[in-house]
């Protein structure tokens, strides 16, 4: 992917000397590359963000890990009594409390990674204009720092199956490449509205807004099976159409294959994820200076 | 290689001294500032953008058809348009211009110059926090930027989390810091609290702490800008002579710094920024006399002084607008010796707060400390109202004869750190009182007056 762009900020060939590395300093134009190698290099920051992050969440709250829990719970039950006992929505043959809470429980770790990774530079200024590393890190670690949360509210939710008496499928092992589908969507809207956010400071706004419709633009409160079929299909070009229905469908055996669902999501989240990393990128040169 | 080693002959033509290895070489460094991109008020604004874009093209039709009669919205239309293309022009700044440099291996360089003269951007820069406008700079070697101690600090966590923290946010390894553990928290001398949370140190084991870490960092090219402004006085000796110890092992030091004495001490040569521009690069010494001498502008009495461009630092949420000085019952441009001495000190605070410490420094030329009135020793705190509040604090006597001083502001809360602090905010000129009876000043004044008498046995 690198190789896509030319690193214009350090292709001086003068520049590497005798002496091992000389880094040029010098003003880039256009795209630049996403310097994964420096990413890579970086790595022990990026574990110590995500470290700080959690570490601070569960020390400063006085309910600490049931955060994790309350917020994807309640909204179950909410959901369970207005559209599923009072709004009679179907659940593709299971009860409608687990039909809704496997769909939460991944939704949850997406709308919060894009909420966190969104306001996490502007939330950062203090590093930013302090410090140098690859600023990539900053978004990155607010949405894996998710991770955790997302683990304990999974729990509940193996916990409920058991109850509910319902056996996962072997189907269990995509639940990984699922999750993984859900941080790229996550993250790569993440990173877009992260730069737009440090220039304007309105984004933060149309975060919550986009979020809230995104929550009934995905089928959590509904099956997409009430869609016919192919727009069931495109459905998947909201990326999380694709991480509910799959989760459903790894976790609780229904029938909606969702194959093409996901095949969609997956290029979509994908594109996302790219294009928001180097216009990200691109806008990280004014950073400190707009921050 | 082979075009490496001409680059390197050419080198040593321009240079008298070939045999160091320069590790910095700045050529042309240009940094554009938009005026007031840097003021964290300031933003845009999306329905600012699409008000500016997406009307364009109805103002341009509106033009075009020259409708006259709808005057109110034709007016208002072009006169935006006329104030964002002059904004396009005139309101941006070059805090750095054509700005070459050379420093080699091992030198300890001390960077001064006036406040907003392009010290930190060109700090910044070179830390590559912020890009050139043009220009570039090569950098040979690891290099570690310390604008500020304790970057990332998190009240939370403890003593021993932070150094972990701070110490990778900084650019060390972790085995590093395991490595440097013990020596770390011994710098510092807080062994007993390494597990308590930060926000429970006082501010001089919390600064101890941030600087230890910090002076255990290992590059070889160390950029340190204004952080040995906090802390007491024998903290800040002891931060001197580490980085005084960095230099003899070798490392290369830029060093910004408003303390003359400091400079003087650690840096053979200095460069002196104006306005942007090298004024000066040569012998520690010379440059400082010239600094010192060239008559800067005190600000007179009963004025306004604003610090939004200030250099600061601090935790930030409470700044330091504006300030002014007057001698009360006294008409007079100066600061008065041996008189009463007011300071207006006007304080936005982002959010209703109770703050322990605010204090007024005045401090020579040199930058050593002579006064410093500090709220704290009252051991009392007061509230700040969310917005702007204007704070007065009253020197009773000032026990400083005539001469030049500089005037810094703090404020801060004892226990988290300081808010604000602008150590150089302003020039201030003290003059002696008119009715001083029949006798004479000597030539040599000292820097402070004394009540003295002579008795003849």
């Amino acid at each position: 992917m690198s190789s896509l762009v030319s690193d214009v900020s350090y292709s001086a060939s003068v520049a590497r000397s005798h002496a091992g590395q000389t880094m040029r300093i010098a003003p880039s134009r256009g795209w630049v590359s996403l310097k994964f190698g420096e990413l890579w290099e970086y790595r022990e920051l990026l574990y110590f963000l995500i470290w700080r992050d959690i570490k601070v969440r569960y020390k400063q709250t006085v309910l600490g890990a049931s955060w994790a829990i309350i917020q994807p719970l309640f909204t179950m039950v909410v959901f369970s009594l207005f559209f599923g006992q009072l709004g009679k929505m179907p659940s593709d043959g299971i009860p409608y409390p687990i039909f809704s809470f496997a769909a939460l429980v991944p939704w949850t770790f997406f709308a919060n990674g894009l909420n966190q990774s969104s306001n996490s530079l502007v939330g950062s200024s203090n590093l930013i204009t302090k410090v140098y590393f690859p600023r990539l890190i900053v978004p990155l670690a607010a949405v894996l720092s998710g991770v955790v949360d997302f683990a304990v509210s999974f729990a509940v939710l193996l916990v409920m199956m058991f109850f509910f008496g319902i056996v996962p499928t072997l189907n269990f092992l995509w639940l990984p490449l699922l999750l993984l589908l859900a941080f790229i969507a996550s993250l790569g809207i993440g990173l877009w509205f992260s730069a737009l956010n440090v220039e304007f400071r309105d984004v933060r706004y149309l975060i919550t807004f986009v979020t809230q419709l995104w929550l009934f633009a995905t089928p959590i409160a509904y099956p997409s099976s009430m869609l016919p079929q192919p727009w069931r299909t495109l459905y998947g070009l909201n990326p999380m159409a694709g991480v509910v229905e799959g989760f459903r469908w790894a976790l609780l055996g229904t029938n909606t294959a969702p194959g093409p669902i996901i095949a969609v999501s997956s290029t979509v989240a994908i594109i996302v994820l790219i294009t928001g990393a180097f216009y990200f990128r691109r806008m990280e040169r004014t950073f400190a200076d707009l921050v | 290689m082979r075009s490496t080693s001409d680059e390197w002959n050419e080198h040593s033509l321009t240079s008298s001294n070939a045999v160091p290895e320069t590790v910095i070489s700045v050529h042309n460094l240009g940094k554009l500032y938009r005026i007031g991109a840097q003021q964290p008020l300031y933003y845009r604004t999306l329905r600012d953008q699409l008000n500016g874009k997406a009307l364009a093209p109805f103002r341009a039709a509106r033009h075009l058809l020259g409708r006259n009669g709808s005057s109110n919205g034709n007016g208002r239309g072009s006169s935006n348009g006329n104030k964002t293309r002059t904004n396009g022009r005139s309101e941006t700044i070059w805090a750095l211009k054509d700005v070459s440099f050379d420093i080699e291996q091992g030198e300890v360089v001390g960077i001064i110059g006036r406040n907003g003269a392009g010290k930190s951007t060109l700090l910044k820069i070179l830390s590559r926090i912020t890009e050139p406008t043009e220009g570039y700079a090569d950098i040979k070697g690891r290099i570690a930027s310390l604008l500020e101690v304790g970057t990332g600090f998190h009240p939370e966590l403890s003593g021993r989390e932070n150094i972990f923290l701070n110490g990778s946010i900084l650019g060390m390894r972790r085995a590093e810091i395991q490595g440097k553990f013990d020596e770390i928290v011994g710098f510092a001398e807080i062994e007993k609290f390494i597990d308590t949370p930060v926000k429970f140190y006082s501010s001089g084991m919390y600064t101890r702490l941030a600087f230890s870490v910090a002076a255990h960092l290992e590059p070889e090219i160390l950029l340190v800008d204004e952080v040995l402004a906090v802390g007491d006085a024998a903290f800040q000796r002891k931060c001197l002579g580490k980085i005084g110890d960095v230099a003899r092992e070798g490392r290369t030091v830029l060093f910004v710094s408003h303390n003359m004495a400091a400079v003087q001490r650690l840096c053979a040569h200095s460069i002196w920024i104006e306005a942007g521009q090298v004024n000066a690069y040569g012998k520690t010494s010379d440059i400082v006399d010239d600094y010192l001498s060239t008559a800067t502008a005190t600000i007179p009495a009963d004025k306004w002084l604003n610090l939004d461009h200030a250099n600061r630092v601090g935790a930030g949420g409470v700044r330091f607008k504006a300030f002014k000085y007057s001698v009360p019952d006294l008409q007079t441009d100066t600061a008065m010796s041996s008189e009463p001495l007011e300071f207006s000190l006007e304080v936005t605070s982002d959010a209703q707060r109770t703050v322990g410490s605010v204090a007024v420094t005045i401090c020579d030329l040199h930058g050593t400390r002579l006064i410093n009135a500090d709220t704290l020793s009252f051991g009392k705190s007061f509230r700040l109202t969310e917005g702007s509040n204007t704070l007065k604090l009253t020197l009773e006597t000032l026990h400083l004869n005539p001469g030049t001083y500089m005037v810094g502001l703090w404020i801060a809360d004892p226990i988290a750190g300081p808010f604000d602090y602008v150590d150089a905010a302003g020039r201030i000129e003290v003059s002696k009182p008119p009715h001083n009876g029949i006798g004479q000043t000597p030539d040599d004044e000292g820097l402070i007056p004394c009540s003295f008498h002579l008795t003849a046995g």
